[in-house]
Protein backbone atom coordinates (compact mmCIF):
# COMPACT_ATOMS: atom_id res chain seq x y z
CA UNK A 1 0.00 0.00 0.00
CA UNK A 2 3.00 2.31 -0.27
CA UNK A 3 2.09 3.22 -3.82
CA UNK A 4 -0.81 5.69 -3.37
CA UNK A 5 1.22 7.67 -0.89
CA UNK A 6 4.14 7.84 -3.26
CA UNK A 7 1.81 9.04 -5.96
CA UNK A 8 0.42 11.62 -3.59
CA UNK A 9 3.91 12.80 -2.72
CA UNK A 10 4.72 13.36 -6.35
CA UNK A 11 1.43 15.06 -6.94
CA UNK A 12 1.84 17.36 -3.98
CA UNK A 13 4.99 18.54 -5.55
CA UNK A 14 7.73 17.10 -3.37
CA UNK A 15 9.89 17.08 -6.47
CA UNK A 16 11.60 20.44 -5.93
CA UNK A 17 12.28 21.09 -9.60
CA UNK A 18 8.62 20.58 -10.40
CA UNK A 19 7.28 22.81 -7.64
CA UNK A 20 9.62 25.50 -8.72
CA UNK A 21 8.56 25.41 -12.35
CA UNK A 22 4.86 25.19 -11.49
CA UNK A 23 5.15 28.34 -9.43
CA UNK A 24 6.50 30.38 -12.29
CA UNK A 25 3.25 31.73 -13.66
CA UNK A 26 4.85 33.87 -16.34
CA UNK A 27 5.86 31.15 -18.78
CA UNK A 28 2.36 29.70 -19.34
CA UNK A 29 3.40 27.36 -22.08
CA UNK A 30 6.21 25.92 -20.01
CA UNK A 31 3.95 25.48 -17.00
CA UNK A 32 1.52 23.52 -19.18
CA UNK A 33 4.29 21.38 -20.59
CA UNK A 34 5.72 20.69 -17.13
CA UNK A 35 2.29 19.72 -15.83
CA UNK A 36 1.89 17.21 -18.65
CA UNK A 37 5.33 15.80 -17.92
CA UNK A 38 4.62 15.67 -14.18
CA UNK A 39 1.50 13.54 -14.75
CA UNK A 40 3.34 11.32 -17.19
CA UNK A 41 6.24 10.96 -14.73
CA UNK A 42 3.80 10.08 -11.92
CA UNK A 43 2.26 7.31 -14.03
CA UNK A 44 5.66 5.97 -15.02
CA UNK A 45 6.88 5.88 -11.42
CA UNK A 46 3.72 4.23 -10.15
CA UNK A 47 4.02 1.68 -12.94
CA UNK A 48 7.72 1.12 -12.30
CA UNK A 49 6.94 0.28 -8.68
CA UNK A 50 3.86 -1.87 -9.13
CA UNK A 51 4.36 -3.20 -12.69
CA UNK A 52 0.70 -4.22 -12.64
CA UNK A 53 -0.37 -2.56 -15.87
CA UNK A 54 2.35 -3.56 -18.29
CA UNK A 55 2.66 -7.10 -16.96
CA UNK A 56 -1.10 -7.62 -17.29
CA UNK A 57 -1.13 -6.21 -20.83
CA UNK A 58 1.87 -8.30 -21.79
CA UNK A 59 0.59 -11.61 -20.44
CA UNK A 60 -2.80 -10.91 -22.02
CA UNK A 61 -1.17 -10.16 -25.38
CA UNK A 62 0.81 -13.39 -25.36
CA UNK A 63 -2.33 -15.30 -24.43
CA UNK A 64 -4.29 -13.76 -27.31
CA UNK A 65 -1.53 -14.62 -29.79
CA UNK A 66 -1.44 -18.23 -28.59
CA UNK A 67 -5.23 -18.55 -28.58
CA UNK A 68 -5.37 -17.21 -32.12
CA UNK A 69 -3.01 -19.95 -33.16
CA UNK A 70 -5.45 -22.59 -31.93
CA UNK A 71 -8.61 -20.77 -32.96
CA UNK A 72 -7.53 -20.15 -36.54
CA UNK A 73 -5.73 -23.47 -37.08
CA UNK A 74 -2.79 -21.60 -38.55
CA UNK A 75 -0.60 -23.20 -41.15
CA UNK A 76 2.33 -21.35 -42.70
CA UNK A 77 0.42 -19.59 -45.50
CA UNK A 78 -2.60 -18.47 -43.45
CA UNK A 79 -0.26 -17.39 -40.68
CA UNK A 80 1.42 -14.95 -43.02
CA UNK A 81 -1.92 -13.67 -44.28
CA UNK A 82 -3.48 -13.04 -40.91
CA UNK A 83 -0.35 -11.85 -39.04
CA UNK A 84 -1.20 -8.14 -39.27
CA UNK A 85 -4.77 -8.78 -38.12
CA UNK A 86 -3.67 -10.89 -35.16
CA UNK A 87 -1.09 -8.29 -34.18
CA UNK A 88 -3.66 -5.49 -34.12
CA UNK A 89 -6.42 -7.41 -32.41
CA UNK A 90 -3.86 -8.22 -29.73
CA UNK A 91 -2.80 -4.58 -29.47
CA UNK A 92 -6.38 -3.32 -29.35
CA UNK A 93 -7.55 -5.74 -26.66
CA UNK A 94 -4.52 -5.32 -24.44
CA UNK A 95 -4.75 -1.56 -24.99
CA UNK A 96 -8.35 -1.57 -23.72
CA UNK A 97 -7.14 -3.43 -20.64
CA UNK A 98 -4.44 -0.83 -19.97
CA UNK A 99 -6.67 2.18 -20.63
CA UNK A 100 -9.36 0.91 -18.31
CA UNK A 101 -6.89 0.23 -15.51
CA UNK A 102 -5.07 3.52 -15.92
CA UNK A 103 -8.19 5.63 -15.46
CA UNK A 104 -9.95 3.30 -13.01
CA UNK A 105 -6.95 3.55 -10.67
CA UNK A 106 -7.20 7.35 -10.68
CA UNK A 107 -10.91 7.18 -9.97
CA UNK A 108 -10.72 4.53 -7.21
CA UNK A 109 -7.93 6.16 -5.27
CA UNK A 110 -9.58 9.53 -5.59
CA UNK A 111 -6.43 10.87 -7.18
CA UNK A 112 -8.38 12.09 -10.23
CA UNK A 113 -10.01 14.73 -8.03
CA UNK A 114 -6.56 15.72 -6.86
CA UNK A 115 -5.35 16.10 -10.41
CA UNK A 116 -8.39 18.17 -11.31
CA UNK A 117 -7.88 20.48 -8.35
CA UNK A 118 -4.36 21.28 -9.47
CA UNK A 119 -4.03 24.83 -10.81
CA UNK A 120 -3.37 23.69 -14.36
CA UNK A 121 -5.38 23.53 -17.54
CA UNK A 122 -7.43 20.33 -17.49
CA UNK A 123 -6.31 19.31 -20.94
CA UNK A 124 -2.83 18.94 -19.39
CA UNK A 125 -4.31 16.09 -17.33
CA UNK A 126 -5.59 14.54 -20.54
CA UNK A 127 -2.28 14.82 -22.33
CA UNK A 128 -0.38 13.44 -19.33
CA UNK A 129 -2.60 10.39 -19.06
CA UNK A 130 -2.71 9.95 -22.83
CA UNK A 131 1.07 10.04 -23.22
CA UNK A 132 1.39 7.53 -20.38
CA UNK A 133 -1.10 5.17 -22.01
CA UNK A 134 0.59 5.55 -25.38
CA UNK A 135 3.98 4.82 -23.84
CA UNK A 136 2.65 1.70 -22.09
CA UNK A 137 1.10 0.42 -25.30
CA UNK A 138 4.36 1.00 -27.15
CA UNK A 139 6.39 -0.70 -24.43
CA UNK A 140 4.14 -3.75 -24.70
CA UNK A 141 4.53 -3.69 -28.49
CA UNK A 142 8.30 -3.38 -28.13
CA UNK A 143 8.26 -6.77 -26.42
CA UNK A 144 5.45 -8.30 -28.48
CA UNK A 145 6.91 -7.47 -31.91
CA UNK A 146 10.15 -9.50 -31.50
CA UNK A 147 8.19 -12.32 -29.87
CA UNK A 148 5.70 -12.21 -32.72
CA UNK A 149 8.56 -12.35 -35.25
CA UNK A 150 9.83 -15.54 -33.64
CA UNK A 151 6.48 -17.23 -33.17
CA UNK A 152 5.13 -16.37 -36.61
CA UNK A 153 8.51 -16.45 -38.35
CA UNK A 154 7.92 -13.04 -39.92
CA UNK A 155 10.16 -9.94 -40.06
CA UNK A 156 8.03 -7.68 -37.82
CA UNK A 157 10.88 -5.40 -36.82
CA UNK A 158 11.01 -3.32 -39.96
CA UNK A 159 10.63 0.47 -40.18
CA UNK A 160 7.18 0.55 -41.83
CA UNK A 161 5.63 -1.91 -39.38
CA UNK A 162 7.09 0.06 -36.48
CA UNK A 163 5.76 3.32 -37.97
CA UNK A 164 2.31 1.75 -38.30
CA UNK A 165 2.48 0.61 -34.67
CA UNK A 166 3.53 4.09 -33.49
CA UNK A 167 0.75 5.88 -35.40
CA UNK A 168 -1.90 3.24 -34.69
CA UNK A 169 -1.31 3.14 -30.93
CA UNK A 170 -1.14 6.97 -30.91
CA UNK A 171 -4.68 7.34 -32.22
CA UNK A 172 -5.99 4.44 -30.17
CA UNK A 173 -4.56 5.80 -26.93
CA UNK A 174 -5.71 9.32 -27.87
CA UNK A 175 -9.38 8.52 -28.29
CA UNK A 176 -9.14 5.69 -25.72
CA UNK A 177 -7.99 7.99 -22.92
CA UNK A 178 -10.96 10.29 -23.56
CA UNK A 179 -13.49 7.45 -23.63
CA UNK A 180 -11.90 5.67 -20.65
CA UNK A 181 -12.27 8.88 -18.60
CA UNK A 182 -15.94 8.63 -19.50
CA UNK A 183 -16.43 4.92 -18.95
CA UNK A 184 -14.86 4.84 -15.45
CA UNK A 185 -17.60 7.20 -14.32
CA UNK A 186 -20.43 4.95 -15.53
CA UNK A 187 -22.15 2.16 -13.64
CA UNK A 188 -21.06 -0.88 -15.66
CA UNK A 189 -17.63 0.61 -16.22
CA UNK A 190 -15.58 -2.51 -16.90
CA UNK A 191 -17.70 -3.50 -19.87
CA UNK A 192 -18.37 0.04 -21.03
CA UNK A 193 -14.95 0.97 -22.43
CA UNK A 194 -14.65 -1.68 -25.17
CA UNK A 195 -18.25 -1.03 -26.25
CA UNK A 196 -17.62 2.71 -26.53
CA UNK A 197 -14.12 2.51 -27.95
CA UNK A 198 -14.04 -0.34 -30.46
CA UNK A 199 -16.62 0.96 -32.97
CA UNK A 200 -15.08 4.43 -32.90
CA UNK A 201 -11.56 3.03 -33.34
CA UNK A 202 -12.42 1.01 -36.44
CA UNK A 203 -10.72 3.42 -38.90
CA UNK A 204 -7.46 3.13 -36.93
CA UNK A 205 -7.74 -0.62 -36.98
CA UNK A 206 -8.48 -0.79 -40.72
CA UNK A 207 -5.64 1.56 -41.65
CA UNK A 208 -3.13 0.01 -39.24
CA UNK A 209 -3.87 -3.54 -40.39
CA UNK A 210 -3.61 -2.51 -44.05
CA UNK A 211 -0.39 -0.55 -43.48
CA UNK A 212 1.40 -3.23 -41.49
CA UNK A 213 0.03 -6.04 -43.66
CA UNK A 214 1.27 -4.26 -46.76
CA UNK A 215 4.67 -3.69 -45.18
CA UNK A 216 4.91 -7.39 -44.29
CA UNK A 217 4.04 -8.27 -47.89
CA UNK A 218 7.00 -6.10 -48.98
CA UNK A 219 4.88 -3.45 -50.66
CA UNK A 220 6.76 -0.18 -51.23
CA UNK A 221 5.95 2.87 -49.11
CA UNK A 222 4.42 4.67 -52.09
CA UNK A 223 1.61 2.09 -52.23
CA UNK A 224 0.95 2.36 -48.50
CA UNK A 225 1.01 6.17 -48.29
CA UNK A 226 -2.79 6.35 -48.28
CA UNK A 227 -3.03 4.15 -45.18
CA UNK A 228 -0.33 6.04 -43.33
CA UNK A 229 -1.97 9.37 -44.14
CA UNK A 230 -5.30 7.97 -42.96
CA UNK A 231 -3.64 6.94 -39.67
CA UNK A 232 -2.04 10.35 -39.27
CA UNK A 233 -5.28 12.16 -40.13
CA UNK A 234 -7.25 10.09 -37.62
CA UNK A 235 -4.64 10.74 -34.93
CA UNK A 236 -4.71 14.49 -35.46
CA UNK A 237 -8.52 14.75 -35.63
CA UNK A 238 -9.24 12.62 -32.60
CA UNK A 239 -6.54 14.06 -30.36
CA UNK A 240 -7.82 17.53 -31.27
CA UNK A 241 -11.42 16.53 -30.43
CA UNK A 242 -10.31 14.94 -27.16
CA UNK A 243 -8.33 18.08 -26.29
CA UNK A 244 -11.43 20.22 -26.84
CA UNK A 245 -13.95 18.00 -25.06
CA UNK A 246 -11.95 16.59 -22.11
CA UNK A 247 -13.09 19.50 -19.90
CA UNK A 248 -16.71 18.35 -20.20
CA UNK A 249 -15.83 14.80 -19.18
CA UNK A 250 -14.12 15.65 -15.91
CA UNK A 251 -16.37 18.59 -15.01
CA UNK A 252 -18.38 18.09 -11.79
CA UNK B 1 -38.92 22.34 -30.11
CA UNK B 2 -42.11 21.27 -31.86
CA UNK B 3 -45.41 22.84 -30.84
CA UNK B 4 -48.69 20.96 -31.13
CA UNK B 5 -49.59 22.48 -34.51
CA UNK B 6 -46.32 21.32 -36.05
CA UNK B 7 -46.85 17.91 -34.48
CA UNK B 8 -50.34 17.59 -35.95
CA UNK B 9 -49.17 18.73 -39.38
CA UNK B 10 -46.33 16.19 -39.36
CA UNK B 11 -48.69 13.46 -38.15
CA UNK B 12 -50.88 14.08 -41.20
CA UNK B 13 -48.19 14.81 -43.80
CA UNK B 14 -45.75 11.98 -43.04
CA UNK B 15 -48.20 9.02 -43.42
CA UNK B 16 -49.64 10.72 -46.50
CA UNK B 17 -46.20 11.07 -48.08
CA UNK B 18 -45.37 7.47 -47.24
CA UNK B 19 -48.62 6.27 -48.83
CA UNK B 20 -47.90 8.27 -52.00
CA UNK B 21 -44.37 6.86 -52.02
CA UNK B 22 -45.65 3.28 -51.83
CA UNK B 23 -48.02 4.07 -54.70
CA UNK B 24 -45.22 5.53 -56.79
CA UNK B 25 -42.85 2.65 -56.07
CA UNK B 26 -45.44 -0.04 -56.84
CA UNK B 27 -47.20 1.51 -59.85
CA UNK B 28 -45.43 4.54 -61.30
CA UNK B 29 -41.78 3.58 -61.69
CA UNK B 30 -40.84 1.22 -64.52
CA UNK B 31 -39.59 -2.28 -63.69
CA UNK B 32 -35.83 -2.52 -63.85
CA UNK B 33 -34.76 -4.69 -66.78
CA UNK B 34 -32.23 -7.02 -65.12
CA UNK B 35 -33.28 -7.26 -61.49
CA UNK B 36 -37.05 -7.06 -61.96
CA UNK B 37 -39.50 -6.12 -59.25
CA UNK B 38 -37.08 -6.54 -56.36
CA UNK B 39 -35.32 -3.39 -57.53
CA UNK B 40 -38.36 -1.42 -56.27
CA UNK B 41 -36.91 -1.90 -52.79
CA UNK B 42 -34.15 0.49 -53.85
CA UNK B 43 -36.32 3.55 -53.09
CA UNK B 44 -37.11 2.49 -49.54
CA UNK B 45 -33.53 1.39 -48.96
CA UNK B 46 -31.52 4.42 -50.11
CA UNK B 47 -33.75 7.05 -48.49
CA UNK B 48 -33.73 5.66 -44.92
CA UNK B 49 -29.99 4.98 -45.21
CA UNK B 50 -29.42 8.67 -45.92
CA UNK B 51 -31.81 9.76 -43.20
CA UNK B 52 -29.64 7.83 -40.69
CA UNK B 53 -26.84 10.27 -41.42
CA UNK B 54 -29.20 13.22 -41.07
CA UNK B 55 -30.41 11.85 -37.73
CA UNK B 56 -26.91 11.25 -36.36
CA UNK B 57 -25.73 14.64 -37.66
CA UNK B 58 -28.59 16.28 -35.76
CA UNK B 59 -27.48 14.36 -32.64
CA UNK B 60 -23.94 15.71 -33.01
CA UNK B 61 -25.16 19.28 -33.60
CA UNK B 62 -27.56 19.12 -30.64
CA UNK B 63 -24.68 17.76 -28.54
CA UNK B 64 -22.54 20.78 -29.38
CA UNK B 65 -25.53 23.05 -28.67
CA UNK B 66 -25.98 21.38 -25.28
CA UNK B 67 -22.31 21.75 -24.36
CA UNK B 68 -22.49 25.45 -25.23
CA UNK B 69 -25.81 26.28 -23.56
CA UNK B 70 -26.36 23.58 -20.88
CA UNK B 71 -29.99 23.58 -21.98
CA UNK B 72 -31.50 20.10 -21.51
CA UNK B 73 -33.82 20.61 -24.44
CA UNK B 74 -30.91 19.95 -26.82
CA UNK B 75 -30.05 16.76 -25.01
CA UNK B 76 -33.61 15.50 -25.40
CA UNK B 77 -33.56 16.16 -29.14
CA UNK B 78 -30.13 14.46 -29.41
CA UNK B 79 -31.27 11.22 -27.78
CA UNK B 80 -34.61 11.19 -29.63
CA UNK B 81 -32.72 11.58 -32.90
CA UNK B 82 -30.48 8.61 -32.08
CA UNK B 83 -33.49 6.42 -31.34
CA UNK B 84 -35.27 7.40 -34.56
CA UNK B 85 -31.98 7.07 -36.48
CA UNK B 86 -31.58 3.49 -35.24
CA UNK B 87 -35.08 2.66 -36.50
CA UNK B 88 -34.05 3.91 -39.94
CA UNK B 89 -30.84 1.89 -39.72
CA UNK B 90 -32.93 -1.23 -39.21
CA UNK B 91 -35.19 -0.32 -42.17
CA UNK B 92 -32.16 0.24 -44.43
CA UNK B 93 -30.51 -3.01 -43.31
CA UNK B 94 -33.62 -5.16 -43.70
CA UNK B 95 -34.58 -3.79 -47.13
CA UNK B 96 -30.95 -4.07 -48.24
CA UNK B 97 -30.81 -7.68 -47.11
CA UNK B 98 -34.02 -8.60 -48.92
CA UNK B 99 -32.67 -6.95 -52.08
CA UNK B 100 -29.26 -8.61 -51.72
CA UNK B 101 -30.75 -12.12 -51.54
CA UNK B 102 -31.72 -12.21 -55.25
CA UNK B 103 -29.14 -9.65 -56.45
CA UNK B 104 -26.03 -10.99 -54.68
CA UNK B 105 -27.42 -14.44 -53.85
CA UNK B 106 -26.85 -13.89 -50.14
CA UNK B 107 -28.63 -12.10 -47.27
CA UNK B 108 -25.42 -10.74 -45.90
CA UNK B 109 -21.90 -10.35 -47.15
CA UNK B 110 -18.81 -9.01 -45.42
CA UNK B 111 -18.68 -6.12 -47.79
CA UNK B 112 -16.95 -3.06 -46.27
CA UNK B 113 -19.99 -0.84 -46.83
CA UNK B 114 -22.31 -3.23 -45.02
CA UNK B 115 -19.82 -3.79 -42.25
CA UNK B 116 -19.18 -0.11 -41.64
CA UNK B 117 -22.89 0.68 -41.70
CA UNK B 118 -23.40 -1.90 -38.95
CA UNK B 119 -20.46 -0.50 -36.99
CA UNK B 120 -22.09 2.93 -37.23
CA UNK B 121 -25.29 1.45 -35.80
CA UNK B 122 -23.27 -0.09 -32.96
CA UNK B 123 -21.76 3.32 -32.12
CA UNK B 124 -25.27 4.60 -31.46
CA UNK B 125 -26.28 1.48 -29.54
CA UNK B 126 -23.21 2.22 -27.40
CA UNK B 127 -24.46 5.82 -27.13
CA UNK B 128 -27.73 4.60 -25.61
CA UNK B 129 -25.90 2.17 -23.29
CA UNK B 130 -23.62 4.96 -22.11
CA UNK B 131 -26.66 7.03 -21.20
CA UNK B 132 -28.17 4.14 -19.25
CA UNK B 133 -25.00 3.79 -17.20
CA UNK B 134 -25.16 7.37 -15.93
CA UNK B 135 -27.60 8.65 -13.32
CA UNK B 136 -26.78 12.33 -12.96
CA UNK B 137 -28.74 14.03 -15.79
CA UNK B 138 -26.18 16.80 -16.36
CA UNK B 139 -23.30 14.36 -16.59
CA UNK B 140 -25.35 12.02 -18.78
CA UNK B 141 -26.10 14.84 -21.19
CA UNK B 142 -22.46 16.00 -21.26
CA UNK B 143 -21.00 12.55 -21.85
CA UNK B 144 -23.62 11.72 -24.46
CA UNK B 145 -22.88 15.00 -26.27
CA UNK B 146 -19.15 14.25 -26.38
CA UNK B 147 -19.69 10.65 -27.48
CA UNK B 148 -22.24 11.71 -30.10
CA UNK B 149 -19.63 14.08 -31.49
CA UNK B 150 -16.76 11.56 -31.42
CA UNK B 151 -19.01 8.91 -32.99
CA UNK B 152 -20.19 11.20 -35.74
CA UNK B 153 -16.64 12.24 -36.65
CA UNK B 154 -15.63 8.60 -36.83
CA UNK B 155 -18.43 7.72 -39.27
CA UNK B 156 -17.15 9.64 -42.35
CA UNK B 157 -13.57 8.52 -41.66
CA UNK B 158 -14.77 4.93 -41.57
CA UNK B 159 -16.62 5.40 -44.83
CA UNK B 160 -13.62 7.07 -46.41
CA UNK B 161 -11.35 4.28 -45.23
CA UNK B 162 -13.51 1.65 -46.89
CA UNK B 163 -13.86 3.65 -50.10
CA UNK B 164 -10.17 2.87 -50.66
CA UNK B 165 -11.08 -0.78 -50.49
CA UNK B 166 -12.98 -2.40 -53.30
CA UNK B 167 -16.69 -2.75 -52.60
CA UNK B 168 -19.43 -4.70 -54.33
CA UNK B 169 -22.07 -2.29 -53.05
CA UNK B 170 -23.37 -0.32 -56.07
CA UNK B 171 -23.13 3.46 -56.05
CA UNK B 172 -26.00 4.55 -58.27
CA UNK B 173 -25.37 8.23 -57.72
CA UNK B 174 -21.85 9.39 -58.49
CA UNK B 175 -19.09 7.13 -59.67
CA UNK B 176 -19.55 3.46 -58.92
CA UNK B 177 -16.84 1.01 -57.98
CA UNK B 178 -15.55 -1.15 -60.85
CA UNK B 179 -16.39 -4.32 -58.92
CA UNK B 180 -19.89 -3.18 -57.94
CA UNK B 181 -22.66 -5.68 -58.65
CA UNK B 182 -26.29 -4.69 -59.12
CA UNK B 183 -25.88 -1.13 -60.31
CA UNK B 184 -28.16 0.30 -63.01
CA UNK B 185 -28.96 3.48 -64.91
CA UNK B 186 -31.95 5.44 -63.72
CA UNK B 187 -34.74 6.82 -65.88
CA UNK B 188 -36.15 10.30 -65.03
CA UNK B 189 -39.17 8.74 -63.28
CA UNK B 190 -36.85 6.65 -61.13
CA UNK B 191 -34.80 9.72 -60.17
CA UNK B 192 -37.93 11.69 -59.35
CA UNK B 193 -39.25 8.83 -57.21
CA UNK B 194 -35.94 8.59 -55.38
CA UNK B 195 -36.01 12.32 -54.61
CA UNK B 196 -39.62 12.02 -53.45
CA UNK B 197 -38.61 9.06 -51.26
CA UNK B 198 -35.96 11.23 -49.59
CA UNK B 199 -38.56 13.91 -48.83
CA UNK B 200 -41.10 11.36 -47.59
CA UNK B 201 -38.60 9.66 -45.28
CA UNK B 202 -37.36 13.04 -44.04
CA UNK B 203 -40.95 13.91 -43.13
CA UNK B 204 -41.30 10.54 -41.42
CA UNK B 205 -38.08 11.22 -39.50
CA UNK B 206 -39.32 14.59 -38.23
CA UNK B 207 -42.73 13.08 -37.45
CA UNK B 208 -41.18 10.30 -35.33
CA UNK B 209 -38.77 12.77 -33.71
CA UNK B 210 -41.60 15.13 -32.76
CA UNK B 211 -43.68 12.27 -31.36
CA UNK B 212 -40.70 10.92 -29.42
CA UNK B 213 -40.13 14.34 -27.87
CA UNK B 214 -43.82 14.58 -27.01
CA UNK B 215 -43.64 11.13 -25.42
CA UNK B 216 -40.66 12.27 -23.36
CA UNK B 217 -42.63 15.28 -22.12
CA UNK B 218 -45.59 13.12 -21.15
CA UNK B 219 -43.33 10.60 -19.38
CA UNK B 220 -41.77 13.46 -17.42
CA UNK B 221 -45.20 14.68 -16.34
CA UNK B 222 -46.14 11.17 -15.19
CA UNK B 223 -42.93 10.99 -13.15
CA UNK B 224 -43.71 14.34 -11.53
CA UNK B 225 -47.27 13.25 -10.66
CA UNK B 226 -45.95 10.00 -9.21
CA UNK B 227 -43.43 11.86 -7.12
CA UNK B 228 -46.16 14.23 -5.93
CA UNK B 229 -48.39 11.27 -4.99
CA UNK B 230 -45.57 9.55 -3.14
CA UNK B 231 -45.00 12.69 -1.10
CA UNK B 232 -48.69 13.08 -0.31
Amino acid sequence: MSEPSSEARIRDGENPQLTHSLQRESAGWQVYFNAVLAILWKDLRAEFRSRELISAMLVFSVLVILIFNFALQLDRVTRENVAAGVLWVTAVFSGTLGLNRSLAAEKDRGSLDGLLMAPIDRSAVYFGKFLGNWLFMMLVQAIILPLFSILYNLPMLQPLVILAVLLGTLGYAGVGTLLASMSVQTRARDVMLPILLLPVAVPVLVAAVQASGGALANQPFSELTIWFSLLLGYDVIFIAVAFMTFDFIVEE
Amino acid sequence: MFNSKVLTTLNILAPLAMAVLVGLVLFAVPTERVMGDVQRLFYIHVAPAWICFVAFAITAICGIAYLRTNNFRWDKVAVASVEVGLVFTVIATVTGSVWARPAWNTWWTWDPRLTTFTIMALIYVAYLMLRQGLEDPARRARFAAVYGLVGFISVPITFFSIRIWRTIHPAVIGTGSATAQGGFDMTPVMTATLIFAQVAFLLLYFCLLANRLKLGEVAEKVEQRKAALALA
